[in-house]
């Protein structure tokens, strides 16, 4: 039963990630919405890893733990490289390419 | 009646490790660099007359700081002001919950440990707690909205999540060695001597002279892994700030780094996490390096057998258990005084000194150790 | 016992995620939200017996990963500063709608669909087990994710770098 529960847990969380990524305009606000998606699908890969009784949920979310991490990385690093020639934040005034 | 031993080792670890130690810090803390730099130390505070040697200092700073005013400077954002200081301090009272204090003992049929939560992973719990306290010297610089504050905020950061890295680092080693990340299982293991020339038997093939053979040491991880344990105790010691790493708090360059700030009690609860991590940082390194609870020649079975023999199975235990007690505060003694020590000898690390310390030096030599460990793992166990 | 622990860590992560999401000025006190999500989620983890995994989400997610985030908030100053109020409102209900009907299907359908979980032996999630089969089936992805942090490593300094001229 907390398989299940974790479950739903796991699409609760998924569903403000993603939320979190369309509506926000603060970069750093989308990209720790993005972590907050990555965490949810941690958490349904670990219950259902439980569930069947097989590692290979255990190894898939140690793998994307750390590409969150070179993800927040190099994510972070275009923000700094962002704010320096727009001095903002904010994805509206990044909207060059938008016809 | 599980639930009660919690409670007790809990109320043991708060009131006395918490309570009593953290009083006795304080005034180590002065008499000790008095002692080192030639001086008398603080010696004034009395109670009808009696100074006793400057005791008394630490119950007249709490004092003080308690009639202090409470300042929040003006645009700061009060909620992060005042959780900075819990959060600094939580961590490092978290810690003792995974230290053992004493071994597992057996009176008639009840089988007790002296550790609070005897986990399996015990050490992966340490680390994760202490990652933890980095967002207490985060929020604090932040939240104080001060130029100052945010400098020493970003230097604490930085500081914290590169030495947490070299930190794990430098005792893979030591796993690999004892082969469990349990540290109940760690200072039990500790309890054991090996012979210093055992080594030639398992390589060469030749029989241990004589005359060599005698020599024993106690299987402690500083015997073990002499490079771990000056790698792990410089990189915790950075890792809680402790001076000569306290580029964070520099007094001299941003005046207070970033507990700037705060004052009466909310500095008094950065000054107590500060100085509660002495005694935490020696307990971690007592259980990992020095033997935890365990006396250097005499195993648990030496002792039981020996006092049992005369007296009786219970009271043998009761020696046993006060006995490994004592030898484990006094090792996180030691320990405290060499902290004090490496305070007042060494100056403050540059910043880019410390950064460069951590990258350059400290995380090439940890991998190195964890080939040599390695190799020398293997060749010890061809023979055998 | 389990089943409340799980409850009130499952109430904590969704606390922190809404007070991540509907913080709208305050990024910071948005980020340490994120952190109560993480050290909750990495709490249910060790409920689900995923004990190496758990103590790994506190130490790299909510320990240095969102440091990280804080880092750079502090880093470029960013203080409070007013964003135009958002819009999609509209789809904002749907989306939390169609979320809200997914998680309660699945809460009704799974247990059926699924049945009871296996028994696993006492050790399972502990770290000899997914070590080992981390360094025994899982290796080429193991030494895959090596050669990724080099990369993102490498990528993060040239990006973050000021030319020199």
């Amino acid at each position: 039963m907390l398989v299940e529960k974790a479950v739903a847990l796991s699409v609760i969380l998924f569903v403000l990630g993603t939320l979190g990524a369309v509506t926000r305009r603060n970069l750093i606000v989308i990209l720790m919405s993005i972590e907050l998606m990555l965490n949810a699908v941690n958490l349904a890969l670990i219950a259902f890893s439980r569930q069947w009784g097989d590692l290979a949920g255990h190894v898939f979310v140690l793998m994307v733990i750390v590409v969150a991490a070179a993800e927040v990385a190099v994510g972070l690093g275009i923000v700094i490289a962002l704010f320096r020639n727009r001095e903002s934040i904010n994805v509206e005034d990044s909207s060059l390419l938008k016809w | 009646m599980i639930l009660v031993g919690v409670i007790v080792k809990m109320l043991f670890i708060v009131l006395v490790v918490a309570g009593l130690f953290l009083p006795l810090i304080t005034w180590v803390e002065r008499k000790q660099s008095a002692v080192m730099q030639d001086r008398i130390g603080a010696n004034r505070a009395d109670l009808a007359g009696l100074t006793l040697i400057g005791l008394l200092h630490p119950a007249a700073d709490v004092l003080k700081l308690l009639s202090k005013e409470d300042v929040v400077p003006l645009g700061a954002n009060r909620v992060l002001h005042r959780l900075a200081p819990v959060i600094a301090l939580v961590p490092a009272i978290v810690t003792l919950a995974v230290i053992p204090f004493g071994g597992t003992y057996t009176i008639g049929d009840t089988t007790f440990s002296l550790v609070v939560a005897d986990i399996d992973w015990g050490i992966l719990f340490v680390f994760a707690v202490g990652s933890l306290a980095t967002y207490g010297a985060v929020m604090a610089g932040w939240a104080s909205n001060s130029n100052w504050g945010l400098l020493g905020s970003m230097r604490a950061s930085a500081q914290m999540i590169s030495y947490e890295v070299t930190m794990g680092l430098s005792i893979v080693g030591l796993f690999m060695c004892f082969g469990t990340l349990k540290l109940t299982e760690m200072a039990a293991l500790q309890d054991q001597t090996f012979r210093l020339f055992g080594f030639l038997e398992h390589v060469f093939g030749v029989a241990v002279p004589g005359f060599l053979d005698w020599l024993r040491l106690p299987m402690w991880g500083v015997f073990l892994q002499p490079l771990g344990f000056i790698l792990f105790l410089t990189c915790i010691m950075a890792e809680n700030k402790r001076p000569p790493f306290d580029a964070p708090e520099g007094e001299s360059e941003i005046i207070a780094g970033y507990h700037m700030e705060y004052s009466g009690m909310r500095f008094g609860l950065f000054y107590t996490a500060e100085f509660l991590e002495v005694p935490v940082i020696g307990t971690i390194v007592t259980s990992l390096f020095l033997g935890g609870w365990a006396i250097p020649w005499l195993s648990t079975t030496d002792i039981v057998g020996g006092v049992s023999s005369v007296f009786g199975q219970g009271f043998a235990v009761g020696v046993c258990i006060v006995l490994h007690v004592l030898s484990f505060l006094l090792k996180v003694v030691v320990l405290i005084w060499l902290q004090m020590a490496l305070r007042w000898t060494l100056p403050r690390f540059r910043y880019d000194q410390v950064m460069d310390l951590c990258w350059k030096m400290i995380l090439p030599i940890s991998i190195a150790n964890v080939f040599v460990t390695g190799a020398v793992i293997l060749f010890l166990e061809r023979g055998a | 016992m389990i089943d409340f622990l799980f409850y009130v860590f499952a109430a904590l992560a969704v606390a922190g995620a809404l007070g991540m999401l509907l913080n709208t000025r305050n990024t910071v006190a948005g980020a340490l939200s994120l952190v109560g999500t993480m050290v909750s989620l990495g709490a249910i983890y060790v409920l689900l017996d995923a004990y190496l995994i758990g103590a790994l989400q506190i130490l790299v997610y909510a320990g240095a990963i969102v440091v990280l985030f804080l880092f750079v908030v502090m880093l470029l100053n960013l203080r409070e500063d007013a964003f135009s109020p958002e819009r999609l409102r509209f789809t904002k209900l749907i989306g939390v709608a169609i979320g809200a009907l997914v998680g309660v299907e699945l809460l009704l359908l799974l247990p059926a669909a699924l049945g009871p979980a296996a028994t696993v032996p006492a050790d399972f999630g502990g770290y000899r087990m997914v070590g080992a089969a981390l360094f025994t089936d899982w290796v080429l992805a193991f030494e895959v994710t090596s050669l990724l942090l080099l990369a993102a490593m490498v990528g993060a300094v040239v990006l973050a770098k000021r030319s020199i001229d």
